[in-house]
């Protein structure tokens, strides 16, 4: 059995703090680390190798620091990684970014793929679905359980209140929560074998089947006009009343701020 | 095709099991703002099996034109039919913009027909505006985990396609005389190797709290007293959907359970809105707390620490300002 | 020289560095609160490999390196200073005992189970009455046909009765003194092998520390380890690789004191003000940086000589004196830059405190560190 992960180098967003002088983000020095429920998704992928002795495949876009998570999905036990890299796929949006990443994959042979739900930076949970559209095949979103049946992937896809058992023939793409389980730790010996053993396969535009028309700025449909930081807290207003009136003033604000 | 040719405010109807999902009734209140501005209609597309029912109520909230779909194929969500309804009515109306809810179905739907149509799509959406010097739509949303906010365009693909998170906009008075028309759209829906069977729905029994997942968390300390004084807060946040949180000083005194503790030796919150009750606000509490959106803090005394991060700081008897408080927010709720 | 750790060895260190902050911080606390050995840590860096590091994949192990493993110890002992002497008594004393000197057969039969996280080892040479007199052993060893009969004390044993596989050392020959020492391979639940209590010590106190008692205990004569007679050269020379652990962990144990006392001097106020703001503070935190710095490369050093099969004894000797003095030194300022709050036990460094003192102590005191460095200056 084949399975590919998409896994894709964030920064530590919940590290990420705002500078309080000029209220903007502070970028320097924010870890850079494995999306989480990418890993989710690899650790996913890796029972499926200890139970079946599935192949495991990662693959990410991204520039060439985003080696490192490659290194750490072969520490966790991958069996082989594709850095898809080049200047061309810069400020790709989720379609570019999915129709490179489909081209990238569909190079290789897979029964199932398993990508994270939503990358912390990006927020979207958009890439997953998108690669399914483009490669025409199912995507089951969500997964909170997975397991495998044969040639068809069960699946608990969560919403939210309720939940799917959902079963989809192979080839499928899952996208997986970072509740679908806990990721185990690398190894040290995987660690060394990551740096000494095993080799990171890298693919350049010319390498990616995909059109000019659907890859970085121009093979976006979207584009950020705009970005700036959320209001840098302050302390508010302090009143001293009587109980009647402090009530009412905190009514008054809920509903001014659609709290309530 | 030209911009030109597509026209038009569309919303998906999300419902489940025949139940409208509310963010399906705040989307047409935005579509409406945007179709003033452009000077056009909203359409609501409804998909799903034996809906019909729900069409008078999205006309009373301001839908110009329902579009529905109904088919037994479409009865639970699953992500290939429901992505063929939703294309086939966009190709045929070609819409400018197309809404859906940022919801575990939208977030899943959207992106799906958005690569079927070769269009942008948004995500997560707190904001939506057309420029009304040039007609350009911008979506604003969170990224970066919450820390920056993003404007984006789509200029050149249609329709502008975006998920609005819920609970953001604000859907308009119900109006049952309003007027709206309505259309059975015909598909014939094609199993492809996409589809795939829902073989059970499996409801969510209620699971351990946890207060890290609440938007509404209303916090005691010290100056709670005892746990009598956290009744009156458990009842302020069962007015407010919310959860009790504690601070270390709460929990020491056996008040509350660890599980509760939020602060540096607790767990770290981030809440729409964090109640600080009784709380003075010492470094460790703050740690994990201090990000929450809004946090308005009561207390006796006006030289605690707690009111340096809170955006509302009321300096009084929480034993008094919250049961009349709580009493409030009933009373207008119910109004 | 490159001095930085790159590529696989940071990457190892983010994986300890992790796992110490999710798995053994938690607990160090109420560990050193209840005197009580982590047995749910142990299993976890078994799982993870964590108790192979150095070992050949031959055995089982994970095909690493002497200073990988001694940034886990580092980094773990950083939290907690007991999961750290666990981990190096296991891994130097222990299996790299037997890793030294077992013969194929032997390391089939315990260096593999140790490696391979199945079991834990542990080192026994120190008696009631041969502690730096190492060599003035009183438990004896008598070949009695195919086995070996031992009897006799071991004290102040790390691992001791938590330990499955135990190096043993014994008089085989009472006349020819230090060649008369010979070392054995004991397995926990041989009859005539029993432990004594778990002793309360001052720090480090989740750690086991037990006396074992052989009376007339019988092993297999297969269980020499190394030749008979050569058990002095095993035990030093095993000693020497375990100091570098313990440098190793009195490096964490002062890097995790300084760094909780950064955290807590940028947030103290006194006079209006972080004490950070004032110059006491500052100079004693860049005293506490420089000898902690200092300290490290001594033990990174120590461990890639040893990596480089060069003779590596004076540098494990000078990185365990240096260590352990500045994890002393840095964790008194530490506490006492905390003022009030450093002697309380929920703010840790208390017992980081505690913790440190013992690095002076085992695996040779710094006064034996001190003999063997002029030993070397004056050879």
């Amino acid at each position: 059995m084949k399975i590919i992960v998409c896994i894709k180098q964030v920064p530590d967003t919940t590290e990420v703090r705002l500078d309080p002088k000029t209220g903007t983000l502070i970028r320097e020095g924010v870890p850079s680390i494995m999306n989480p429920d990418d890993k989710a998704g690899l650790e996913a992928a890796l029972r499926l190798k200890d139970e079946y002795g599935a192949h495991v495949s990662v693959i990410t876009m991204g520039p060439y620091q985003a080696k490192a998570v490659l290194r750490e999905a072969f520490a966790m036990g991958a069996d082989a990684a594709y850095l898809v890299t080049d200047r061309a796929f810069a400020a790709s949006d989720t379609w570019a970014t999915s129709s490179i990443l489909a081209g990238a994959i569909s190079k290789l042979e897979y029964d199932l793929i398993i990508t994270g739900r939503q990358a912390i930076d990006g927020d979207t949970a958009q890439v997953g679905p998108e690669i399914a559209e483009h490669l025409g095949i199912p995507n089951v979103s969500y997964a909170e359980e997975l397991h495998l049946e044969g040639d068809e992937i069960v699946v608990k896809r969560q919403f939210e209140d309720y939940s799917h058992l959902v079963r989809a023939k192979l080839p499928a793409l899952i996208t997986a929560m970072g509740e679908l389980n806990t990721p185990r730790y690398m190894t040290p010996g995987g660690i060394f074998d990551a740096f000494r053993a095993k080799e990171i396969v890298e693919w350049n535009r010319v390498d990616v089947p995909v059109d000019d028309g659907d890859i970085g700025y121009r093979g976006s449909p979207t584009r950020v006009v705009k970005s700036f930081p959320k209001t840098v807290k302050v302390p508010g207003m302090k009143i001293e009343e009587g109980v009647e009136e402090s009530a009412e003033f905190i009514l008054d604000k809920l509903k001014e701020k659609y709290l309530l | 095709m030209t911009i030109e040719d597509y026209q038009g405010i569309f919303t998906f109807a999300q419902q489940v099991r025949g139940e409208l999902t509310p963010v399906s009734l705040e989307l047409i209140g935005k579509a409406r703002d945007l179709a003033q501005i452009s000077d056009t209609e909203v359409g609501v597309i409804l998909a799903g099996n034996n809906v019909a029912h729900l069409v008078k109520d999205l006309i009373a909230y301001g839908a110009d034109r329902v579009i529905l779909i109904e088919d037994a194929v479409l009865d639970e969500y699953r992500t290939e039919p429901y992505t063929q309804a939703v294309t086939a009515v966009i190709e045929a109306y070609k819409p400018e913009i197309m809404l859906f809810g940022a919801t575990a179905i939208g977030r899943d739907l959207a992106p799906r027909v958005a690569g079927r149509l070769h269009t942008g799509l948004t995500a997560d959406c707190t904001s939506l505006e057309i420029d009304p010097e040039n007609n350009q739509f911008r979506m604003t949303r969170p990224a970066f985990g919450g820390n920056l906010m993003a404007t984006i365009i789509c200029p050149d693909h249609y329709p502008a396609m975006a998920t609005v998170r819920p609970g953001v906009m604000v859907k308009e008075l119900r109006d049952d005389s309003r007027k709206g028309e309505i259309v059975r759209f015909d598909y014939q829906f094609e199993e492809n190797q996409n589809y795939f069977e829902v073989e059970e729905v499996i409801k969510k029994i209620t699971q351990k709290i946890d207060i890290q997942d609440a938007k509404v968390l209303v916090a005691g300390g010290r100056g709670v007293g005892g746990e009598a004084g956290f009744e009156l807060l458990q009842g302020l946040a069962d007015a407010l959907g919310g959860e009790i949180a504690s601070s270390r000083a709460a929990v020491d005194a056996g008040w509350q359970p660890k599980e509760r503790q939020v602060g540096q030796t607790g767990k770290t919150v981030r809440p729409s809105l964090y109640f600080a009750c009784g709380i003075s606000g010492a470094i460790q509490h703050l740690a994990g707390m201090e990000e929450s959106d809004y946090i308005v803090a009561i207390d006796k005394n006006p030289d605690a620490p707690i009111f340096n991060v809170a955006d509302l700081g009321i300096v009084g008897d929480l034993h008094r300002i919250v049961p009349l408080l709580t009493e409030r927010i009933l009373a207008e709720r119910a109004g | 020289m490159d001095f930085s750790l790159k590529n696989e060895y940071e990457m190892a260190r983010t994986l300890f560095r992790d796992f110490a902050q999710k798995e053994v911080a938690p607990l160090a606390v109420e560990i050193d609160e209840n005197h009580r050995f982590p047995t749910e840590t142990l299993k976890k860096m078994q799982q993870n490999g964590f108790m192979g590091i150095p070992f050949s994949k031959e055995w089982g192990g994970q095909g690493c390196d002497y200073l990988t493993y001694v940034l886990a110890v580092e980094e773990i002992s950083k939290v907690c200073g007991t999961t750290g002497v666990i981990l190096s008594a296991h891994t130097s004393l222990g299996a790299g005992a037997i890793n030294e000197l077992g013969t194929p057969e032997q390391k089939e039969k315990f260096l593999r189970s140790l490696v391979d996280g199945r079991k834990l080892g542990a080192f026994a040479l120190t008696e009631p009455d041969a502690g730096t007199d190492a060599a003035g052993q009183q438990t004896k060893a008598v070949l009695d046909g195919d086995e070996w009969v031992i009897n006799g004390n071991k004290i102040f044993i790390t691992n001791a009765g938590e330990a499955d596989i135990y190096v043993v050392f014994a008089m085989t020959d009472k006349s020819a003194g230090t060649r008369g020492i010979s070392a054995f391979i004991v397995e926990k639940g041989t009859p005539g092998f029993e432990f004594g209590v778990n002793e309360k010590k001052m720090g480090i106190r989740g750690s086991a520390t037990r006396e074992l008692i052989f009376r007339d205990c019988r092993i297999p004569k297969e269980n020499l380890l190394g030749r008979e007679g050569k058990g002095f050269g095993v035990a030093m020379g095993t000693l020497d690789g375990g100091r570098i652990g313990i440098a190793a962990q009195a490096l964490g144990i002062a890097e995790g004191a300084l760094e909780k006392t950064i955290e807590y001097v940028k947030e103290r106020k006194q006079f209006g003000r972080p004490i950070s703001a004032f110059q006491n503070t500052q100079f004693t935190l860049a005293e506490m940086k420089t000898e902690i710095e200092a300290a490290r490369y001594l033990v990174y050093l120590a461990a890639s000589k040893f990596d480089k099969g060069e003779k590596f004894g004076t540098e494990a000797a000078m990185a365990k004196l240096k260590a352990s003095r500045v994890a002393s030194w840095v964790t008194d300022q530490a506490v006492q830059l905390h003022g009030g709050y450093g002697y309380i036990q929920d703010y840790e460094i208390e017992r980081m405190m505690r913790d440190a003192k013992i690095t002076e102590i085992y695996e040779g005191t710094s006064e034996v560190m001190l003999m063997v460095i002029s030993g070397a200056l004056l050879k």
